[in-house]
């Protein structure tokens, strides 16, 4: 298993993992407050990058952000296809110890996953995402850092309540069929 | 929700290109119309773009529901730039013309709307090239023209996936939104946010799990057929580059290049009509 990092289950999981983001993409919660909708898209980002790794997690944001914004809104808003990456990345990389396969996935790593969602996203929407908007598309700062931190807001909720629910419900089925051990 | 774009056979030259001579097109096409504020540049991009899209011979009825989003998705952006940043476009040109006034600290200056106007076109770059490549590009062939061009085959087949299982995920969802709405969960309407989060969950729950079965199923089945134990594969989908890929390829890069000489030969990103 430690061995090969990027095994068949991966290459399956990235694969539907990237299908759920897309079709995903068009379920929005509104708040009520004008422009910002919670994304549960998100929430599954961060599923896939928490029991899957950061490998996983990097290549469903980038490619299911891209081909979600490219066939349902016909726009690839690059500057935002990158953060997304950012978070899965980040997200994935303690995915060891989160120990969602291994049925762990308790209070601690409960903790210690929503402090790494709540940098890994300030990280993604409030530095890179507008920076990337003012180099690359020119757009007015004060627009772009605003529309940032919506975005965090947004997201750290989301993934949160509903990711932090959806990892605890899968621990629990997966750890149920790790009882058995290996013998040596 | 949304009709999204999908794959059409048809027989047109745009069609017969390897997937990955029209991906590289797409993000040359991409890098160029974020890169360029020049105004000539961005309207030879939307000529070309549209002859294009007329050569794809793509319907109208296959784009028209996406179409509306992109232009839902620029108004809105123009309209967030005007009221945070009016004057955006003043600094960037570095002159200030008031054309009329409208309310406080947002006078209607020629800059701004110049530069709302390029923002626009970008929009317009974009789309029909979007749209080209959703409809005339076939998945499978696309997955297999990925690793012919050096993509890790792993990484090749993770998207073989991805296009292959997103209509039969999308399946799930309908169904399973379905199946909620009958037993009485109403999706719309107005309720608390905490509800609406908990209605959500509903249909993410079942879609989430019944996915990583799917995963299991599928990863067991790869398995049992030897995915992965050799380093190479061969894909049956897969088509040789032929010159007409050459072509588009040299043609890509070579207005890439020109475009972009055009763009920065005065040191700035930006055509500036009110300088002189």
């Amino acid at each position: 298993m430690d061995k090969k990092k990027f095994g068949i289950q991966e290459v399956v999981a990235t694969g539907i993992g990237t299908a759920l983001f897309v079709v995903l993409t068009t379920v929005q919660i509104p708040t009520g407050i004008p422009n910002t909708a919670l994304q549960p898209r998100m929430a599954v980002l961060a599923f896939f990058a928490a029991v899957f790794g950061p490998i996983v997690g990097g290549i469903v944001g980038l490619l299911g952000h891209a081909l979600g914004d490219a066939l349902f809104y016909g726009s690839v808003w690059w500057s935002w296809v990158f953060p997304e990456g950012v978070v899965g990345i980040a997200i994935g990389a303690l995915a060891v110890k989160y120990a969602v396969r291994e049925g762990g996935f308790g209070k601690k790593q409960i903790i210690l996953f929503n402090v790494v969602q709540v940098i890994a996203n300030a990280v993604a929407w409030i530095v890179v995402a507008p920076v990337l908007d003012i180099l690359v598309y020119a757009e007015p700062a004060n627009k772009v850092f605003l529309q940032g931190v919506a975005a965090w807001g947004g997201n750290i909720v989301i993934i949160g309540i509903l990711g932090t629910l959806l990892l605890a419900a899968y621990a629990k089925v997966a750890g149920k069929s790790s009882s058995l051990t290996k013998e040596n | 929700m949304t009709k999204l774009l999908s794959y059409q056979e048809k027989d047109t030259w745009i069609h017969r290109l390897c997937g990955v001579t029209k991906l590289l097109f797409f993000l040359l096409w991409c890098i160029t119309s974020a890169l360029t504020y020049d105004t000539r540049i961005l309207a030879a991009m939307i000529a070309i773009s549209l002859a294009l899209f007329a050569m794809s011979k793509t319907e109208w009825k296959q784009v028209a529901g996406v179409f509306k989003m992109v232009l839902i998705f620029m108004v809105l952006n123009v309209v967030a730039i005007f009221l945070l940043s009016p004057y955006q476009g003043c600094e960037i040109y570095g002159s200030h013309t008031v054309l009329f006034q409208w309310f406080a600290g947002h006078d209607v200056t020629a800059e701004e709307l110049f530069y709302l106007l390029n923002v626009v076109m970008k929009y317009f770059t974009i789309a029909p090239s979007i749209f080209i490549f959703m409809v005339t590009t076939d998945p499978s062939e696309f997955a297999a023209s990925l690793s012919r061009v050096g993509v890790p085959y792993m990484a090749s087949y993770s998207v073989a996936i991805a296009l292959r299982y997103i209509p039969d995920v999308q399946g799930d969802f309908r169904r399973i939104r379905n199946a909620q709405e009958a037993r009485g969960i109403e999706m719309s309407g107005k309720a608390k946010l905490k509800d609406r989060i908990t209605r959500t969950a509903s249909i993410i729950f079942p879609l989430l799990f019944s996915s990583m079965e799917h995963i299991s199923v599928v990863s067991n089945a790869m398995e049992l057929r030897g995915f992965g134990k050799k380093k190479t594969r061969t894909w049956y989908a897969q088509r040789k580059l032929q010159a007409g890929d050459y072509i588009v390829l040299a043609l890509s890069v070579v207005f890439t290049v020109i475009a972009l000489v055009i763009t920065f030969h005065d040191g700035s990103r930006f055509y500036n009509p009110f300088a002189g």
